[in-house]
């Protein structure tokens, strides 16, 4: 409960959290605190240094862009994204996830650009930005760059951002024409998922034109169960349960007190076949 | 002199708490809120090997860290004598020193080896990291039967077994059962169904974690100990004895407690360690547990294995209950952890007839937290056991689970005062007519039939329906029989009623409520015998020095036994105050009407109300010769017998097959507890004795990896359900009073806790029934489930 000794330094820009995160290796930035500070209550976390960036409200927001990309300021709050009605109508299954992380506090706490940052996989929103293909914007001492999601999670807690990057923005392709569902398989409403799929499925004559599907928590990263993709791409809507039992392949799940990694496979496949079905039924 | 007419009766009403207004505008007083001048922070520097030698303690950096006042070993910091343990409960118990500093090795992880005390908790945080223990860690034993083996490791050497002792009803209680077993189970006619349960090790969580601050008055010697503690009476009657500071000087405050359910029903290493670093130092100091700390540090509950064995006619007709437990009391015996499987001892045929009864239980050392009481203490172990049971035989005789219990339930007629085959007495109960109420709100016959038409069409959810058909003892209590079970106190309680000058009436209890709202039923009970405001009533608790005399809240004894105390204490002031109205009204004691308040002689409108008595009583002028000034009384309240409710819960469940989730659809309570003072407090006991049930059935595990680290060591691991994790309860209840007090009550504290996990799981069986599922293991996860189809399936 107690963390251990660390500083504390507020960002008056994006140019200043940068640089305050340039001149000492070990600080950390602060958003929503809500991944951060717990684990440095359990000592978990050591941060010499905390650069605070909570009141950047340039980094908060949703904007609509004229092209295919939605655009969402790195501080956007969970509860923000759920009720969001541009991304609402662009994104849903993005708002439809953000309502079922955590409880209300952490959804009035957690940040998107947080959650990313974060590498936890067990993270619904990481999933879905897997599965959206999503656009990382980083800035650093050296100017900006974006990342595309499937580049940016590295493995356990760990991506593709250096230690003085920032994500200002994450922009999410729009898909509102798409057939989608996410089932979160937890214990409690507050829990992390022991297992979550994401399914994006587009349709064309009764079939299944191609479908992207992504896995929380069944590997140290979010994933994409290619396997079932390809099984479902072009294939009929009967398929699904078949195209299903592929979900594991090429996962590593792990095993905690939540479910052993077997059940988690066989969680994933039954889920799998479910989110597809759900998302057709949409 | 004034009458004023009151007739209205509060007892029996849901009046709103008394306690709430402090508490919901946050002006209530914990522990964590008291703050003495010059105090200091104190930290445990815990064991992170759950079993360890300990090869040197290296503190030399932590005491030069700026702000550190002092840090102490387990050699250097002196007590007069162990951590006292209350229930022996038989010459075979082995009772290990249980030293708040450990000092020769760590038995569990989390175990206490030194003691910091720095300016600020930060600090005292910090300086726990720069103690520096070798440790040589040893192999640990974490599993109850693993522990029995030959070749286990051994938690305490001296006793070269981590055997703790046997207790056998037939050769240790002190009434006798109705017959040996053995019979009937080589009886060939017979049915038998033999059974094995485990039940989860679980972690209590009331949501105010332990926190102990000690003021010292030093040139006096005094000592003044703040704990979020159930039991202020015990603390200090058993802190003497630790650290030998006579009770005169000890006084022992619970202040506002936040919830408790057997956790601070406890005498913790750090209650001790920060009373003895108070006189060493003399300097107040002050404790704060964190959660995650607090999951290794404070009692657990329940973990056992349970074999039952049941004979029964083919026609259901039950016979014989045998019972054997292996029970886990972790690293050492705690305050009454040796006696807490025996609580269920007479408990475990349930509420059915049988001709003959064995029991017996064994308690294990383990390299694990130290276990003691958690909410019912014993009776939901025994619930648990003979409610699955009864299904399983049940399932075996192919008869109904609700036929099989009405066929076997003690019947109506044998009550008041019936002895049951384990051989206590039962108070009153009428089984048949709770469960009927059970059956009603349910429309079991429509349930039945919707399961039949699901289970033909196919469906993919299977619904299921259990009951649990609970009877306990409780409102801990004859103290006659506590002693012949070699149990270190008495279960009397006292209470004392005293009326001011003013006519307002302070009342003195001695049970310690901690969020039970037994301050608001108190008064209700004072206010209606007396006939004064229910405002005009305070009730004061939880402090020795206000109440010197008690023995504390647990056992759901607050209303069984504390309001009974009192009812009896305000009897002794209406007989005083009789005696002097008649002496003022020039009128034959037996010529007074006592009514609202008002001492009326019949047939005449001449009267005497009592609060005016009180103040003539005070200023004393004008007393019948040789009656004391004043008008109080204190009662010591021995029940004699304990309070035996009974109720008959229902689930009903949803099963998801593929996914092994379990969906609580529907739960019916009926409970009956006899009168019911405050019937929203009842339901109130109910809601979370059910809540925490269901709790046990489907979430809350303490579980350890092969090392004996603590893997749910979080509330994100440890699994504590929230309103959206339970379905509504439908509350109901049934009264039957109980003859044995004057006010009919009977305990409710632990219903729900001792009802809902055997109607839980039961519930899930019958779902699974059809697919050969004949048990699951509690809690009941998803992964439980799938695999005890699995199982099935292959
Ligand atoms: C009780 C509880 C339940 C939760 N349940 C869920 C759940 O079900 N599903 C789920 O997905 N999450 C869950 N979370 C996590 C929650 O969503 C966090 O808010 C989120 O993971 C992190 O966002 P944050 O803004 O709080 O980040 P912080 O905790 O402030 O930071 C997390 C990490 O990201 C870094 N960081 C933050 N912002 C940026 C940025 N803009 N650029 C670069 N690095 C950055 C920080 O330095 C830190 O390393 C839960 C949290 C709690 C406390």
């Amino acid at each position: 409960m107690i963390p251990a000794r660390f500083d504390y330094e507020v960002a008056e820009s994006v140019e200043h959290a940068i640089e305050l995160l340039d001149g000492n290796d070990d600080a950390k930035l602060l958003a929503g605190g809500h991944s951060l500070l717990p684990l440095m209550k359990l000592r978990l976390a050591r941060p010499a240094a905390l650069v605070d960036i909570g009141r950047l409200s340039a980094l908060a927001g949703v904007s609509n862009g004229s092209g295919p990309l939605l655009r969402i300021g790195a501080l956007t709050r969970h509860h923000e994204l759920a009720n969001d009605p541009l991304v609402q109508e662009h994104c849903p299954i993005l708002a439809y996830t953000a309502g079922l992380v955590g409880d209300r506090q952490v959804r009035h706490r957690g940040t998107i650009g947080g959650s990313l940052a974060h590498g936890d996989p067990a993270g619904d929103l990481a999933t879905i930005a897997l599965t959206l293909d999503a656009q990382i914007v980083a800035r650093g001492p050296n100017g900006e760059r974006t990342i595309d999601a499937a580049e940016f999670f590295k493995g356990f807690y760990e991506t593709a951002l250096a230690p003085n990057e920032l994500i200002t923005e994450v922009r999410i392709p729009k898909t509102e024409a798409a057939h989608w569902s996410y089932i979160k398989f937890r214990r409690r409403a507050l829990d992390w998922a022991t297992v979550g799929v994401a399914a994006v499925v587009e349709s064309a004559n009764g079939g299944i034109e191609a479908a992207r599907i992504g896995l929380t928590n069944m590997g140290p990263t979010p994933l994409r169960a290619t396997a079932v993709e390809q099984a479902l791409a072009g294939a009929s809507t009967d398929s699904v349960e078949a195209a299903a039992a592929k979900a594991d392949e090429g996962t590593s799940p792990p095993a905690d007190s939540f479910a052993s990694a077997d059940f988690r496979r066989h969680l994933s496949r039954v889920l799998t076949a479910r989110a597809v079905e759900e998302a057709l039924s949409r | 002199m004034s009458v004023t007419e009151r007739t209205s009766k509060v007892i029996g009403t849901s009046q709103l708490r008394k306690e709430d207004a402090e508490l919901i505008t946050g002006r209530a007083r914990f522990v964590d809120n008291i703050t003495v001048p010059g105090m200091l922070w104190v930290g445990l520097v815990r064991s992170p090997f759950a079993h360890a030698r300990i090869n040197g303690i290296d503190v030399a950096k932590a005491r030069e860290l700026p702000g550190v006042v002092a840090v102490y070993t387990g050699d250097e910091l002196e007590f007069a004598a162990p951590l006292f343990m209350a229930w022996p409960i038989n010459d075979e118990v082995k009772n290990p020193p249980h030293h708040p500093l450990t000092k020769d090795k760590a038995r569990y992880a989390g175990d206490p080896v030194a003691v910091v005390v720095a300016e600020s908790r930060a600090l005292a945080k910090d300086a726990i990291e720069l103690v520096d223990v070798d440790w040589e860690q040893l192999p640990a034993v974490t599993d109850i039967r693993a522990a029995l083996e030959p070749d286990a490791p051994i938690v305490h050497e001296e006793f070269g077994t981590n055997n703790a002792g046997s207790w056998i009803l037939e050769r240790d209680s002190p009434v006798p059962r109705r017959g040996p077993t053995a019979p009937f189970f080589d009886d060939p006619q017979l049915v038998k169904i033999k059974q094995e349960y485990r039940l989860a090790r679980l972690i209590p969580n009331a949501i105010e974690p332990r926190g102990v601050v000690v003021d010292v008055n030093a040139p006096m010697g005094e000592y003044t100990v703040y704990s979020a503690t159930q039991i202020p009476h015990i603390l200090r009657t058993t802190l003497t004895i630790t650290c030998g500071i006579p009770e005169a000087k000890l006084r022992v405050v619970a202040p506002d407690v936040g919830g408790g359910f057997g956790s601070k029903l406890e005498i913790y290493p750090e209650d001790a360690i920060c009373l003895a670093l108070a006189r060493k130092l003399g300097r107040p100091v002050k404790w704060i547990e964190e959660r995650s700390e607090g999951y290794l540090a404070t009692l657990h509950g329940r973990e056992m294995i349970q074999e039952i064995e049941l004979a029964a006619t083919r026609d259901g007709v039950l016979k014989a209950v045998r019972v054997n437990l292996t029970a886990s009391m972790g690293a050492y015996l705690r305050l009454v952890a040796p006696g807490i499987p025996m609580l269920g001892a007479w408990l475990y045929h349930g509420c059915y007839e049988c001709d003959a009864y064995d029991f017996q239980y064994t308690n294990v050392f383990t390299n694990n937290t130290f276990t003691d009481a958690y909410r019912g203490a014993g009776r939901p172990e025994a619930t648990y056991a003979i409610e699955r049971s009864m299904d399983a035989l049940a399932r075996e005789l192919g008869m109904d689970p609700v036929e099989l219990r009405r066929k076997n339930f003690i019947a109506k007629d044998k009550f008041p005062n019936y002895t049951i085959a384990s051989g206590l007495t039962v108070d009153s109960a009428d089984y048949h007519g709770t469960l009927d109420k059970c059956l009603e709100v349910l429309d079991y016959d429509a349930l039945r039939a919707e399961q039949k038409a699901r289970r033909e069409r196919g469906d993919r959810k299977l619904l299921g329906v259990g009951f649990s058909t609970w009877n306990e003892m409780c409102g801990l209590a004859p103290t006659r029989v506590l002693a012949a079970l070699n149990y270190g106190a008495g279960g009397w309680d006292a209470a004392t009623i005293e009326f001011m000058p003013t006519g307002t009436v302070r009342v003195v209890t001695g049970v310690s409520p901690h969020g039970q709202g037994s301050v608001t039923v108190f008064a209700q009970v004072v206010a209606d015998q007396l006939g004064v405001d229910y405002d005009d009533v305070e009730v004061l608790h939880g402090d020795t020095q206000v109440s010197p005399l008690g023995m504390d809240t647990y056992g759901s004894r607050g209303v069984a036994v504390g309001s009974v105390a009192l009812h009896r204490a305000g009897e002794k002031i209406i007989a005083k105050a009789r005696t002097l109205a008649a002496h003022e009204l020039e009128c034959a004691e037996e010529d007074l009407e006592f009514e609202g308040g008002n001492f009326t002689v019949k047939g005449t409108d001449r009267s005497a109300n009592i609060k005016g008595l009180a103040f003539n009583s005070w200023t004393a002028h004008n007393l019948p010769d040789g009656m004391e000034p004043g008008l109080g009384a204190t009662e010591l309240y021995d029940p004699p017998n304990f309070s035996w409710p009974n109720g008959a819960h229902c689930c009903v469940v949803e099963v998801d097959p593929d996914t092994g989730s379990v969906d609580t659809v529907r739960y019916i309570a009926v409970d009956d507890c006899g009168v019911q003072l405050n019937p929203m407090l009842v339901e109130g006991q109910v809601h979370g004795g059910v809540a925490q049930g269901i709790a046990e059935a489907l979430f809350e595990e303490a579980r350890y990896d092969d090392e004996g680290n603590l893997v749910t060591g979080t509330m994100t691991t440890y699994l504590v359900p929230g309103p959206p994790e339970l379905p509504p309860f439908e509350v109901h209840d049934t009264v039957t009073p109980s003859p044995t007090n004057a006010m009919g009550v009977k305990g409710i504290g632990e219903a729900g806790t001792i009802a809902a996990p055997p109607a839980v799981i039961n519930a899930i069986v019958d779902a699974l029934s059809p697919l050969g599922v004949k048990n699951v293991e509690r809690p009941a996860t998803p992964e439980r489930v799938w695999r005890a189809i699995q199982e099935a399936r292959s």
